[in-house]
């Protein structure tokens, strides 16, 4: 056994968390492309081919539910053969258990899942592995993400991001559903991770192979697909609202959609805005 | 006054020195009318008033003409009436006549304007055209909003200020300072016949004489209108002068004695006296001249050899009637340095002397404001004199920072959650949940059942991902990479460059100018935001026309370009939906200015 001193730096190893969104409202609604059987299929290959690039590769994944998120896969851990069998077994008892915690039964939409819980769990993990074991792998966390951004969700997930950023774990994003998600692109932007919107989700898994496979030292060498615009909004502290223009707490940065006298983060005291006063005055001359 | 017009007999003149030509002169409403006496005279006016830019008018006097200046943008009308009454009656008619012909030249041109199209002066005219003229972007933009209807003249220039106003600031003058010699030396000049002497007195001088002196100018305040006449008053500031300057103490005490309002100038000012003390209190507290001076006895007369104090008792009842030289000179310099801190015309003595006082009294009280300046004086102290090593370590003064108990924050976050997922949205689900957990059930054990699909893609569909996939990436990697100097616009053909240019620059321009119209608080701005909309919906085909247009190859170039400038307008159309929904809903509230 090495001592855990002295640890392997290898730039072509990869530890690679991918979150699968399981938001069974998403699924069974019409903004899913393409069925989750499909889907499943598409990704688990995906798994196999990079455990298959590289021996010491590690893999593992996390549900993002509606109620909950949980680690449903380890490829350190059990033993290699039957991963997928494992893995959907898992996944079938964490889809059970997320249902025990769905309280109320008559939602309207598809609702958004927990991205955040998901991504702080992975980052977390990655911690674990970097300070517990031999290795020190590259790591990654690719987001395969289709539900709608939850604003009430955005403190959390910006946090995650930026607690990323600061361990240099670039975010992938792979957005399935039909619109793209600002929380993932702001994600991805910051953590200088890839953002891709598949158009034909047929071909998920070439889209996998071709711009998620490929371990970080490699990417410096390739050419990947760069998105188009970042949607930078932020969402309000006080009411959650995706907002474009706001009020900003100059102690703590805070965010608000409106006036308040004070800020419910750190409680300074905020004078009467100037500039409103005076563009009233400005507007009543004529 | 509303007589509808005004006949006087008048001298038309065409300078002041003219001898004039006799004759009628006729006003109405709208213009005047002169008829020389002499039929055959070829002086014969007739002009509007709204022409006439001003009056003016000449003093009022026995023995001076009584005349009337009518100003023009170039030349100007001068009549002379017999008496100074018709003068009065005249000029108060075309004073109301200008007024009259500006309100109704105004709101001809636009109604719904904010301001009535200001008067422009022609040298604003023509910088505004030199403006246009060099910059052919600015004239295309004018063209295409002001003229097009979209903006009035006005606002198109209101967000350009800065522009007009660069070349205003080369003209603007310097501010005359005091002049640094001292009033106190006029010398009165007298006629060496009498025992008169004579002191010239202007403006000028009474300002400053203000601003040095504010006993004389408080004085001024209390007596002139009530007890003495601004002559009187003068004379007698003058001959306190004089006593000072043959410096005969004795003489200058007997006289105050005598007339307390001589006294006033006599003694030393108080309100100087006063401020001189503020002014001491916040010099460094540890200071002390008397100290000093006994280390260092050369400056001493006699070399610190003690002198006799020679101060009699007959000197101090003399006292506050002396006024040393330095004193004046000191006094005159902080004056000077200063500065003139007031903005009025030194016509007017009174105002002159009741604006100084307003501003000195301003001052005075920001610092009297602080109550405890007594205290913050012992604190100095204290921090002066502290000695370092027996102090405890000072903290510098912060703030202290309260963070809330943050579960509030993160309790309220996950109720928020929680209602967000029972929130109604958009898109509707076909299943409630517990139907959707068992469909996702049901996928797994279908894929646990059937295994992976085989192929996992097929060719034709992994063979498009890849084309689309490398084909954006190449375009973009040949076409943005082969020359970073190069931008995309210049591989455009130069007619899609330039209407691309001129579309970006326009949008800007409308939005500038609808973002800046909210929050809507008249009609004006209503109509003027609903105008921009529409101007920017017209905008909207085209650039999709442009996108289509070019060929296949760039238009992946094209459409980046063209998305940035589709946000922006989208965003705007979208606040302005939001706006009206709003709007629609509260009819009748007035909005708060909170958008």
């Amino acid at each position: 056994m090495t001592p855990v001193s002295s640890k392997q730096y290898a730039d072509d190893v990869s530890l690679l968390m991918v979150l699968i969104d399981t938001n069974p409202l998403f699924w069974s609604s019409s903004a899913a492309p393409l069925s989750f059987s499909k889907f499943l299929s598409q990704v688990l290959s995906f798994l196999n081919s990079i455990l298959l690039l590289n021996q010491l590769n590690q893999v593992m994944v996390i549900a993002t539910g509606l109620n909950s998120c949980d680690y449903i896969y380890d490829s350190s851990k059990g033993p290699t053969s039957q991963r997928v069998e494992s893995l959907l077994q898992k996944l079938e008892e964490f889809v059970v258990k997320d249902e025990e915690l769905n309280k109320d039964d008559s939602v309207d939409g598809i609702g958004s899942s927990l991205l955040s819980g998901s991504l702080s769990m992975a980052l977390c993990s990655i911690q674990r592995i970097f300070r517990s074991g031999s290795l020190h792998p590259q790591p990654r966390i690719l987001c395969m993400h289709g539900s709608q951004d939850g604003p009430g969700q955005y403190v959390a997930i910006m946090n995650s991001i930026f607690s990323a950023q600061r361990s240099m774990v670039p975010i992938d994003s792979c957005v399935i559903g039909s619109q793209h998600s600002a929380f993932l692109q702001q994600a991805s932007y910051i953590t200088g991770g890839v953002y891709l919107k598949p158009q034909h989700l047929d071909g998920l898994f070439q889209y996998l192979t071709t711009v998620f496979a490929t371990d970080l030292h490699s990417r410096s060498f390739l050419q990947l697909p760069k998105p188009v615009g970042v949607d930078f909004r932020a969402s309000c502290f006080c009411h959650k609202n995706t907002i474009d223009m706001g009020y900003i707490c100059s102690v703590c940065l805070s965010i608000f959609c409106k006036h308040h006298k004070k800020c419910s983060t750190c409680g300074s005291a905020f004078g009467q805005p100037q500039t409103v006063s005076t563009s009233n005055q400005k507007r009543k001359a004529p | 006054m509303t007589d509808a017009q005004v006949v006087k007999r008048a001298k038309y003149k065409s300078t002041v020195k003219d001898a004039g030509v006799r004759g009628i002169l006729k006003m109405t409403r709208e213009r005047f009318v002169f008829m020389p006496n002499d039929p055959s005279s070829s002086v014969k006016l007739n002009v509007e008033f709204r022409l006439i830019k001003g009056h003016k008018s000449s003093k009022e006097g026995s023995n001076r003409p009584a005349l009337l200046n009518l100003t023009q943008d170039q030349g100007n009308y001068i009549f002379e009436f017999e008496s100074f009454s018709d003068r009065e009656l005249c000029r108060d008619f075309v004073a109301k006549a200008i007024a009259f012909s500006a309100e109704i030249g105004g709101p001809t041109s636009e109604k719904a304007a904010p301001l009535k199209d200001e008067q422009l002066s022609s040298a604003e005219m023509e910088r505004r055209i030199k403006l246009l003229q060099e910059d052919s972007e600015l004239q295309k933009l004018h063209k295409q909003f002001v003229i097009g209807g979209v903006l009035s003249e006005t606002e198109f220039w209101a967000t350009r200020k800065k522009l007009l106003d660069v070349n205003v600031t080369r003209k603007v003058k310097q501010r005359v300072g005091l002049k640094s010699d001292m009033i106190f030396n006029v010398k009165p000049s007298s006629d060496g016949q009498s025992n008169r002497v004579t002191f010239n007195l202007t403006p000028e001088m009474i300002h400053q004489i203000f601003a040095e002196k504010p006993a004389v100018r408080q004085a001024y305040l209390n007596f002139v209108p009530n007890k003495m006449t601004e002559k009187d008053f003068w004379t007698k500031y003058w001959r306190a002068q004089y006593l000072h300057s043959t410096k005969n103490i004795v003489a200058a005490a007997a006289e105050a004695a005598e007339d307390e309002e001589l006294a006033v100038f006599l003694r030393q000012d108080a309100i100087l006296a006063s401020e001189i003390r503020q002014k001491i209190r916040k010099v460094d507290p540890t200071l002390d001249m008397e100290a000093d001076e006994g280390d260092d006895y050369t400056h001493i007369s006699g070399h610190g050899l003690a002198t006799e104090d020679i101060k009699d008792e007959l000197e101090a009842q003399y006292e506050p009637y002396k006024r040393s030289f330095l004193q004046d000179i000191n006094r005159h310099a902080a004056v000077v340095l200063e500065g003139r801190t007031i903005d009025v015309e030194t016509g007017d003595t009174r105002t002159v002397a009741e604006a100084l006082a307003s501003s000195k009294r301003l001052e005075l009280a920001k610092e009297a404001s602080d109550v405890n300046t007594h205290q913050e004086r012992l604190d100095r102290i204290t921090q002066m004199t502290e000695i370092e090593d027996l102090q405890a370590p000072r903290e510098p003064p912060v703030a202290p920072l309260c963070i809330k108990d943050p579960r509030d924050y993160f309790d309220s976050q996950q109720v928020k959650t929680l209602n967000q997922l029972s929130g109604t949205r958009q898109m509707k689900s076909r299943l409630s949940t517990s139907e959707a957990y068992d469909s996702l059930r049901a996928y797994i054990s279908e894929i646990r059942s059937v295994g992976l699909s085989d192929p996992i893609v097929r060719p034709e569909v992994a063979f498009k991902v890849f084309n689309s996939l490398t084909q954006n990436i190449s375009s973009s990697k040949y076409q943005l990479g082969k020359n970073p100097h190069e931008s995309i616009l210049d591989t455009l053909p130069s007619v899609t460059k330039e209407e691309l240019l001129l579309h970006w620059t326009s949008i800007q321009e409308l939005l500038k100018h609808f973002w800046s119209s909210y929050p809507i608080t008249t009609s004006y701005l209503y109509t003027k935001v609903s105008r921009l909309r529409d101007a920017m919906s017209q905008i909207y085909p085209k650039l999709q026309e442009i996108k289509e247009s070019v060929q296949s190859d760039s238009r992946h170039q094209v459409s980046l370009l063209v998305q940035p400038m589709l946000q922006a307008l989208d965003a705007a159309f979208a606040h302005y939906e939001l706006d009206q929904q709003k709007r629609s809903a509260k009819s009748g509230e007035k909005p708060n200015g909170y958008v």
